[in-house]
């Protein structure tokens, strides 16, 4: 019982971490192609990410 | 019913509690008072702020409606725009708004005492700080995600929105230059802190070509590996220090230092971005935020006692760090972690466009600047740990106490702050650093306090590796909005320059985006080269003009705010931004007459660029500083004209939104209100809040 609790909390808590630092943006962005995009072709992982991060960096991201 | 009952005592609890630590704070008067009451205010004063003005004006004022969808579902590209778990929103929010800012503004404001910094960071954020990043991301919702300059052109009119433009390039031209001082100071003759800073570049080239290449998007594994190599550089700086054919070669003069800083954030600008910009933003954000969390844990852990005094005698405006009378100097010295306009750029424009729903706003636009405020209470523990004494030896510049050891414990011991040189070579020693005197710039004297508590807390007697710690870790996340900065800069200069000639606003071609660059590094160069050769430090001017800039930005933000209110027809709680923009305009005007022309030629530029030209020609100046005064001279004019621009924009913009509501009071025709149309949300909000 124990064992499968601190299972499920260690995974909800690498989905989080994976989550807040972005290393699962593609595959919740292929979700989201599928979903509201149906039959297009998604872009590809590298061009997903450097379209993201271009994106990112031509605004302000980060204060003082 | 039993329930509310013991929800209002435990309220009232935290509402005494937090007033009974800011009553002891502020009334104590012994040797030293422990760190932990500055907590338990910070605590208490951020809960019952949250908990009952934040709530207050999302009902009545904002009135925020969670049916409504927020421009990340409507526009929803699985990219930039989409509605993103509140807490992973949270994260990236505040990751973007704290900076170095709230660290070292506090440190430097401690010259005064720690009791005006802290109650104006705790004041100045849950009035005016909390109140202008929420209700600007509100505005920015309920308007498609559009920046601060689009609204303001949108609600004021052409002169807000110039005036919000011209405003947000200037203070980031200010802002790099600024921390590019920083830098320079903590890196100069200290070839451990320059080896260690010059291997984080390829290591985050290295990462940035595994994220792109090799693992593409693979952030989290990038990222860890890349922050056990920045450990590993740390360590191999204290090598290179060790080693007597290596040491002198990074050894580097500040001039040196200027000129890498350059260089960077050139190559950061006009580089792709995945090659070193984003990499190292990765590495500094888990970083920073690591950093701050350990720091929390370890105050908390180890409740340290606090040396300086309340109150010291520099209130009169004769502080070694800056010249200046706490009013107003200590408001311009603390923005970050109190009120930043500069906050006002992420709440607009890219924060809206994650936002789930719009309920989450006053958590995240609240509750984010609220958290950065308590990293400046926690920059002012580091600061008050320390030996007032040593505090002020590592912080005032050789051109005030003298640039022999002797001559500044001398003269730090007749303020009442006693110190010894052997007490500064046996901290500088432990700290594996030639010396610590005159470090300004607060980066050193934050990295000492920070590394005091750590190996206090840790049990760990490696001093000088947690001082290089903490140095690494200041300069990396100054480098990341440093870069992040000028390849922003770049773009809003383009946007700018474009009206006067149109091809340079071509963001797509390669010749002007390096043009674009060039210039904008350049502008910034020239004030950081300026500060670099002033003897005085250059800090105790560029830190004054940072803070009015970014007042200014404040300013500018809370006047679009306002006359959103008043278009809403909340004018009654107008005052809900009015007030803190009534208190910034004093300030920000004060500060910069003072600036510019103040007779004593310590505070005014004017009256010291005139005093220097006097010198000159009078040949009083000593051989080295004749040499550089042509330079410090026009300098100082520059530095005024400056100031007084940043007086006017504001001012130009408190009256434009004034004129508005005025016309609007007497019935005629103003702007209308550029909200979207209400679209009805469809999103589960509970799928949104949970782990979606």
């Amino acid at each position: 019982m124990i064992r499968t609790g601190l299972k499920q909390s260690l995974r909800q808590l690498w989905h989080y971490l994976r989550h807040v630092t972005g290393d699962d943006a593609y595959e919740r962005y292929i979700a989201h192609q599928e979903i509201a995009h149906a039959g297009e072709t998604p872009l590809s992982r590298q061009q997903f990410f450097k379209k993201r991060q271009d994106e990112k960096w031509s605004k302000v991201s980060r204060c003082c | 019913m039993p329930k509310t009952i013991l929800g209002k005592i435990l309220w009232l609890a935290i509402a005494i509690g937090g007033a009974s630590a800011i009553g002891g704070i502020a009334i104590h008067r012994g040797e030293s008072i422990n760190a932990i009451w500055f907590v338990a205010a910070a605590i208490c004063t951020y809960l019952v702020a949250y908990r009952f003005y934040s709530a207050w004006i999302c009902a009545k004022v904002l009135v925020l409606d969670e049916t409504r969808a927020t421009p990340a579902e409507r526009f929803n590209n699985g990219r930039d725009f989409m509605p993103t778990n509140r807490w992973v929103t949270f994260g990236h929010h505040f990751a973007a708004i704290a900076g170095p800012g709230p660290l070292i503004g506090p440190t430097l404001a401690m010259q005064f005492g720690y009791l005006p910094g802290t109650l104006w960071i705790l004041a100045g954020a849950v009035l005016g700080g909390c109140v202008q990043d929420m209700i600007i991301m509100f505005c920015s919702t309920r308007r498609d995600g559009r920046s601060l300059g689009q609204m303001a052109r949108d609600e004021l009119g052409p002169v807000g929105g110039w005036a919000a433009m011209i405003g947000t390039m200037l203070i980031m031209l200010i802002l790099i230059a600024v921390l590019g001082l920083v830098i320079v100071n903590a890196m100069k003759h200290s070839p451990w802190a320059t080896a260690t800073v010059l291997g984080t570049i390829p290591v985050a080239m290295l990462i940035g070509i595994y994220m792109r290449g090799i693992r593409p998007g693979r952030v989290l594994e990038g990222s860890l590996i890349g922050i056990a190599l920045l450990l590993v550089c740390v360590v191999g700086g204290g090598w290179v220090d060790h080693n007597e054919s290596l040491r002198g070669m990074f050894d580097w003069s500040g001039e040196s230092v200027a000129w890498f800083v350059m260089i960077y954030g050139f190559a950061a600008a006009t580089l792709p971005v995945w090659l070193l910009l984003a990499p190292r933003d990765y590495l500094s954000t888990f970083l920073k935020l690591g950093v701050v969390f350990l720091l929390a844990i370890s105050i908390l852990v180890l409740s340290p006692e606090m040396k300086m005094p309340a109150l010291t005698q520099f209130i009169d405006g004769t502080g070694p760090i800056f010249k200046g009378t706490l009013f107003p100097f200590v408001f311009i010295t603390i923005a970050c972690g109190a009120i930043s306009g500069f906050h006002s750029l992420v709440s607009s424009g890219t924060t809206p466009k994650l936002l789930p729903n719009e309920r989450d706003i006053r958590m995240i636009g609240y509750g984010s600047m609220a958290l950065e405020s308590f990293v400046g209470i926690m920059a002012v523990i580091a600061a008050c740990v320390l030996d007032p004494g040593v505090f002020f030896a590592i912080n005032s510049p050789a051109g005030v106490v003298g640039k022999e050891a002797a001559a500044a414990v001398a003269t730090i011991s007749s303020w009442g702050f006693p110190v010894t040189v052997e007490q500064m070579q046996m901290l500088a020693k432990e700290m594996g650093e030639k010396t610590l005197f005159a470090r300004t710039g607060g980066a050193p004297s934050l990295a000492v306090g920070m590394a005091t508590i750590f190996s206090n807390t840790f049990g760990n007697t490696l001093l000088s590796m947690w001082y290089h710690f903490a140095i690494m870790f200041e300069v990396l996340f100054i480098l990341t909005t440093l870069d992040a900065g000028t390849r922003v800069g770049r773009f809003m200069l383009q946007d700018i320059l474009k009206h006067l000639w149109k091809p340079i606003g071509n963001v797509s071609s390669y010749p002007m985006t390096v043009l674009s660059s060039l210039i904008f590094v350049a502008a910034w160069g020239y004030f950081l080269w300026q500060g670099v050769k002033d003897p005085l430090g250059g800090v105790n001017i560029l830190w004054p003009l940072f803070g009015i800039s970014n007042q200014l930005l404040a300013g500018i933000a809370l006047s679009v705010a306002t006359g959103i209110l008043i278009k809403m027809g909340k004018a009654p709680y107008a005052w809900v931004t009015g007030l803190p923009l009534t208190w910034l305009a004093i300030v920000c005007t004060t500060a910069a007459v003072e600036k510019v022309f103040s007779p004593n030629p310590a505070i005014g530029f004017l009256s010291g660029a005139a005093g220097m030209a006097e010198k000159l020609a009078a040949g009083t100046l000593p051989p080295d500083r004749a040499a550089v005064a042509p330079q410090l001279i026009i300098g100082q004019q520059i530095d005024a004209a400056l100031a007084l621009f940043f007086a006017i924009v504001l001012w130009v913009v408190i009256i434009d939104m004034v004129r508005m509501s005025l016309r609007m009071r007497s019935g005629k025709k103003v702007l209308p209100l550029s909200e979207s149309r209400y679209v009805r949300t469809q999103l589960d909000p509970n799928l949104v809040t949970s782990s979606h």
